[in-house]
């Protein structure tokens, strides 16, 4: 009874002292990035590299150059478990932090990216969406904050018709091509544009949802393997749907050379689970693999100080490598907007200004010594996008090698159809477009 | 001493019947009520109002119609998720399509629309009883979420299935969805709304139709021979608890996260309302008040303790300690007390009503 | 004669019957709306894939059934059972030890958690009200899932105890091209037999067995007959554990030791409530019905209407069974007592 009685009493107070939030105290001369990650969770084998990726390069930064201009990074982790309330929390308990409050968002979760959306724009803090999130956001006047660098899903989707366009000796009128995506906002996005692809190019394009979280993918394949026998399968997956599927689609014999996934369907943690049956699978990146670029020297050299933060066995994987270029990404634009607004710590606002004078060209990225890792990005106040373009990895058995050069997305009608959707997205919320002169 | 009802004479039968006697509790709700709707929008900051108040008060609503159907009815359902799929949804609908309608009669329609719903997915209730019946509303879960994600005419055919709420405002001026809506005026919105269909449930509970679902809980035939008929006592328990739900969902996608795609009510969050429901106290609308605050609160007091007691712990093992130590609580919570909180504040106030003597 | 077993033989003869005529009917509606694709040869391969996934939901389900059966509690945390169990094995296999080994050690390691389960959770719950067992049992799988991954790690693991994957072509003669059937599959459907038969013989023949049976007709009875209570819902967990343990390998095999196996447990539900909730027969038929129902329903009339519709499928399956049977097609009939 006395046992229960001080629990009771204990947890009473416990609870009452409710959740005043604290976060870390930040220096006067630092720059605050919160970092929503997810290292638990059912996408933990994803965010953990993407988290460590982060980590590792604003630590880089901090030591190898001091910070960018004097202005060292300060950087809280916030575990949101890949869920969307967790995430709005998250953001919500960070923002304000840091001297000039938080410099940027990158949620790595498209449910969380569209909760945060509005919020960002209002609290003026840019949202970095690499390759997720909305891809009618790449248009600035409707989406001032949000910046869909280097490229987005539509983009994607037009490459990968690209590349099997070439494989197939330049055309693919009467070929078929069948979509597995994701049944949620995510797995939905190329849809559109596949359509469309489709009747430009003459290839014939059926869709097969997997219902979520995509551990049932039986039926599907059967349909795809026996029955339609298509000649190039695209799968946007993410988690536990991509290594199933790939187990599937090798039970049902399906080749794995036409077998190609988008960037989220493309890392190790995908394909080790199928273990040999994987051989040969395919899919997009928007960064490089491997450890040839001269940073990883850097990064070695800082860990072999003891001074890195990732664990080691995560350098050099896809998502590291994407979470690196990503930190880089934000550095530039850190640096290109201090060099308007002098070398201090700087608001989001400003941050956003930076973005949207970026220009980094092929000579700025070997001068980093991240040659290979990524393309050539140049943002306006109108094209959020930049320009980006993906290349096309293969798994061999042990690790993903790319097989082609950077690709890029034939913008023209990518960009008239984000316009438009941006348009029916401003009309509904009742935004005026700003203009862009 | 102090909680006596010593010299409180009742001189109508209206008076007897009101839901606090005593005019301690009328005094001690109306200084809560004061707290609540001056001190609390003045002195909490934005990131308290719109990420703790306002998401236990959607919850708490929920809570409140997942009570009336599972702990006032004894019909458990697990169809929580899509019941509020359906308000937010079909408030998605009619806020775009009528933009001159009232945002609270769009939550109230939609409420109507998902009671409804509500009646049709508890059809089956009159044939299955107990643990079964969680497959009646299993099924309406999972249909109704497969639904609003499929028919791409439930989000204006937008390319990615996500809705987003469009700014409307309570009076003139003031928005309550939308982004640039004020937290405290969504605080102020919420507790008033919220404040009121919970006295509607208190109301109802308490009248001839509560008293009936109590009746079908405690022993359905028995019910059904005293004269009490189960098809309207059960389908009428799923149309009010639906009701609720929707409202809740709607509240949930309109004022608190603003863009809600069809997964945000997966499976997940009827568990998580029924956790609410069952920690906080079956068949007590306090109880859900206090289920709600319990759940919504603890995930972000365990994620805030290491920072508040100056320990630097990894944020993953942070999280795996925040599993285990919520499901923890739990298992401590119904051992103490298996009837919930309302029960162990029930036993407080019996407590107060002798101190300062023990029995 | 048994119930049970009469049930049991009408089902094995209906259940051809059912197929051959739920096949003609496809093939009737495919001939009048000509864009459905169907052929005899993919409707058996659909069916048979359908009815061995059904068995891999079986195993899942079993767990269910046992502890059901013989405490009254649904164990909401079996699927994180399957989750711990697994991450338990592959986390010993990594360490060097050989898979059987492995086997053997988080077998013991599953009865230690059954027997902290029962003095911790089950003992000071006694008598309690159904629901506020359930509820228990939920604060059980949210420790257990903190539990492993804080003892694991988040990562995918690999869990490869040597299983074929390769699919093989039967009926080659009947059917041009053959029939394809997963060989994975058809091992998984193997051990699954093999499980329920060994807990056939255990329930039937054993002496604890018959004590779990007594136990779960009426506890104060068996009780009263000097059957120690606590005891027998210790080895309850213990062996639910241990199928647990299977049931996770299996599916570990299949996707990759990893968070989302439990969830694996949703999908047994409509498995467990169409056999009935204490019916080890029940959970296999029940199985196969809704692994072979989703399938076909899945590859046949979910482009219909969109596709991915497994999910409600299964649960509108179980629901139409149901309002015929209220107690599921195996489960004990409800007997209201006033």
């Amino acid at each position: 009874m006395t046992f229960k009685r001080i629990g009771l009493a204990a947890a009473a107070a416990v609870v009452l002292a409710g959740s005043f939030a604290a976060a870390a105290p930040v220096a006067a001369q630092e720059q605050f990035v919160p970092l929503l990650v997810y290292r638990t969770g059912p996408y933990a084998p994803n965010g953990i590299p993407l988290a460590d990726g982060f980590n590792d390069y604003m630590q880089l930064i901090n030591l190898r150059d001091g910070g960018i201009n004097g202005v060292k990074y300060a950087w809280e982790e916030c575990e949101t478990q890949y869920n969307n309330d967790r995430g709005v929390e998250c953001y919500e308990r960070l923002k304000a932090n840091g001297p000039t409050g938080a410099s940027i968002i990158n949620p790595y979760s498209t449910g969380i990216t569209y909760a945060l959306i509005e919020r960002a724009t209002n609290d003026e803090i840019p949202v970095l969406s690499m390759g997720y999130g909305r891809a009618d956001a790449s248009d600035g006047t409707v989406f001032p904050y949000v910046f869909t660098l280097p490229i987005t899903y539509w983009a994607g989707a037009d490459v990968m018709v690209q590349y099997a366009k070439k494989e197939s000796g330049g055309s693919l009128a009467g070929k078929k091509i069948a979509l597995v995506y994701h049944d949620s906002a995510y797995g939905k996005e190329p849809i559109a544009t596949l359509e469309r692809l489709a009747k430009e190019e003459g290839f014939q394009f059926s869709t097969y949802p997997v219902a979520h979280p995509g551990l049932e993918q039986k039926a599907t394949w059967l349909q795809i393997g026996r029955q339609l026998r298509p000649d190039w399968v695209f799968m946007w997956g993410w988690g536990v749907m991509n290594s199933t599927a790939i187990k599937e689609a090798a039970a049902v014999g399906f080749p794995m050379e036409k077998f190609m996934g988008i960037w989220w369907s493309g890392a190790e943690a995908d394909v080790a689970p199928a273990g040999d049956s994987a051989k040969g699978y395919k899919s997009l990146n928007i960064t490089g693999v491997g450890t040839s670029a001269p940073v990883f020297q850097d990064i070695e050299k800082m860990h072999a100080d003891g001074k890195g933060i990732a664990d080691k066995a995560n350098i050099g994987t896809v998502l590291y490598n994407r979470a690196l270029v990503n930190a880089f990404f934000y550095t530039e634009a850190i640096r290109v907007a201090q060099g308007e607004f002098g070398e201090k710590p700087l608001t989001g606002e400003q941050i956003q200004w930076g973005f949207e004078h970026l220009d980094i060209t092929q000579a700025r990225i070997d001068e980093v010594g991240m040659t290979g890792l990524l393309s050539p990005v140049k943002i306006t106040c109108g094209d959020h996008e930049g320009g980006g373009s993906a290349v096309v990895q293969q798994w061999d058995g042990t690790k993903w090698t790319a097989i082609t050069d950077f690709i890029a997305p034939r913008r023209d009608a990518l960009r008239s159809a984000y316009e438009s959707s941006a348009a029916q997205y401003a009309k509904e919320k009742g935004i005026t477009p700003r203009s862009c002169s | 001493m102090f909680y006596r009802e010593a010299g409180q004479f009742k001189t109508s039968y209206v008076a007897d019947q009101s839901i606090f006697p005593i005019r301690q509790d009328r005094i001690a709700l109306a200084l809560f009520g004061l707290v609540a709707v001056l001190a609390v929008p003045v002195l909490a900051s934005n990131y308290f109002l719109e990420t703790i108040f306002v998401p236990f008060l959607v919850f708490a609503l929920a809570a409140v119609g997942l009570n009336i159907l599972t702990g006032y009815c004894g019909q458990l359902s697990l169809g929580t998720g899509g019941f509020m799929a359906c308000g937010a949804f079909f408030s998605y609908k009619l806020a775009i399509g009528f933009p001159e309608l009232h945002i609270v009669l769009v939550f109230l329609l939609a409420g109507l629309g998902t009671a409804a719903v509500g009646v049709l997915f508890g059809l089956p209730s009159l044939r299955i009883k107990g643990f079964y019946l969680a497959v009646a509303t299993l099924a309406a879960q999972f249909f109704l979420v497969w639904m609003f994600n499929k028919f791409g005419w439930w989000t204006n055919y937008s390319p990615s299935g996500v809705i987003s709420a469009p700014p409307r405002a309570v009076l003139p001026g003031l928005n309550v969805t939308g982004a640039g809506a004020d937290p405290a005026v969504k605080y102020l919105f919420l507790l008033i709304f919220v404040a009121f269909l919970a006295l509607v449930a208190k109301n109802l509970v308490r009248s001839r139709i509560g008293r009936s679902w109590m009746a079908i809980r405690d022993m359905d035939i028995a019910a059904e021979i005293i004269g009490i008929r189960p098809l309207w006592a059960k389908l009428s328990a799923f149309a009010v608890s639906s009701f609720y739900i929707g409202i809740a969902g709607a509240l949930w996608a309109f004022v608190y996260t603003g863009s809600v795609e069809a997964l945000a009510f997966q499976i997940d969050r009827s568990f998580q309302v029924l956790f609410m429901v069952i920690i906080g106290g079956l068949g007590s609308i306090l109880g859900s008040f206090l289920g709600a605050a319990f759940i919504v609160l603890l995930p972000i007091l365990l994620s805030n303790a290491p920072a508040m007691l100056g320990l630097s712990i990894r944020v993953e093992t942070v999280s795996h300690l925040e599993f285990m130590i919520f499901g923890a609580l739990i298992i401590f919570f119904l051992i103490v007390e298996p009837h919930g909180l309302a029960r162990l504040w029930q036993i407080g106030k019996e407590k107060l009503r002798l101190w300062p003597f023990p029995y | 004669m048994n119930p049970t077993a009469l049930r049991f033989g009408f089902w094995m003869l209906a259940a051809p019957l059912m197929i051959a005529a739920i096949g003609l009917g496809i093939q009737g509606l495919a001939t009048a709306n000509s864009t459905m694709f169907f052929t005899w040869a993919f409707f058996l391969e659909v069916l048979l894939a359908g009815l061995l996934q059904g068995v891999l939901y079986s195993l899942v389900a079993l767990g269910f059934v046992l502890i059901f059966k013989a405490s009254g509690i649904f164990n909401f945390a079996q699927g994180s059972m399957v989750l711990f169990a697994a991450l338990t094995m592959v986390g010993f296999i990594e360490m060097g030890l050989h898979w059987t080994l492995a086997f053997v050690v988080t077998a013991g390691v599953m009865v230690i958690l059954a027997v902290v389960v029962e003095k911790v959770v089950l003992r000071p719950m006694v008598n309690q009200p159904h629901i506020i067992l359930f509820m228990a049992t939920i604060g059980i799988f949210y420790f257990l899932d903190g539990f492993g991954q804080t003892l694991w790690g988040s990562d995918v693991k690999v869990l490869d105890i040597g299983i074929t994957k390769e699919s093989i072509f039967i009926l080659e003669g009947v059917f041009e091209g053959g029939i394809l059937v997963n060989g994975f599959d058809l091992v998984a459907a193997l051990v699954g037999a093999a499980l329920v038969a060994a807990l056939a013989v255990f329930f039937q023949y054993t002496r604890v067995g018959r004590a779990l049976r007594a136990v779960a007709d009426d506890h104060q009875a068996a009780l009263s007959v000097g059957i120690p209570l606590k005891t027998i819902w210790a080895i309850v967990w213990s062996v639910a554990g241990i199928v647990a343990l299977v049931a996770g390998i299996m599916w570990g095999s299949k996707a990759g030791v990893q968070f989302s196996l439990a969830l694996i447990a949703l999908k047994a539900l409509p498995v467990l409530i169409l056999g009935g909730f204490t019916s080890i027969p029940g959970a296999i038929v029940g199985g196969l019905i809704i692994g072979a129902g989703e399938q076909v329903a899945e590859v046949f009339f979910g482009p219909l209407v969109g596709g991915a519709i497994q999910d409600w499928f299964a649960y509108m399956l179980a629901l139409a069974f149901l309002l015929f049977r209220p107690q599921g097609l195996f489960g004990e009939r409800i007997i209201e007592r006033i």
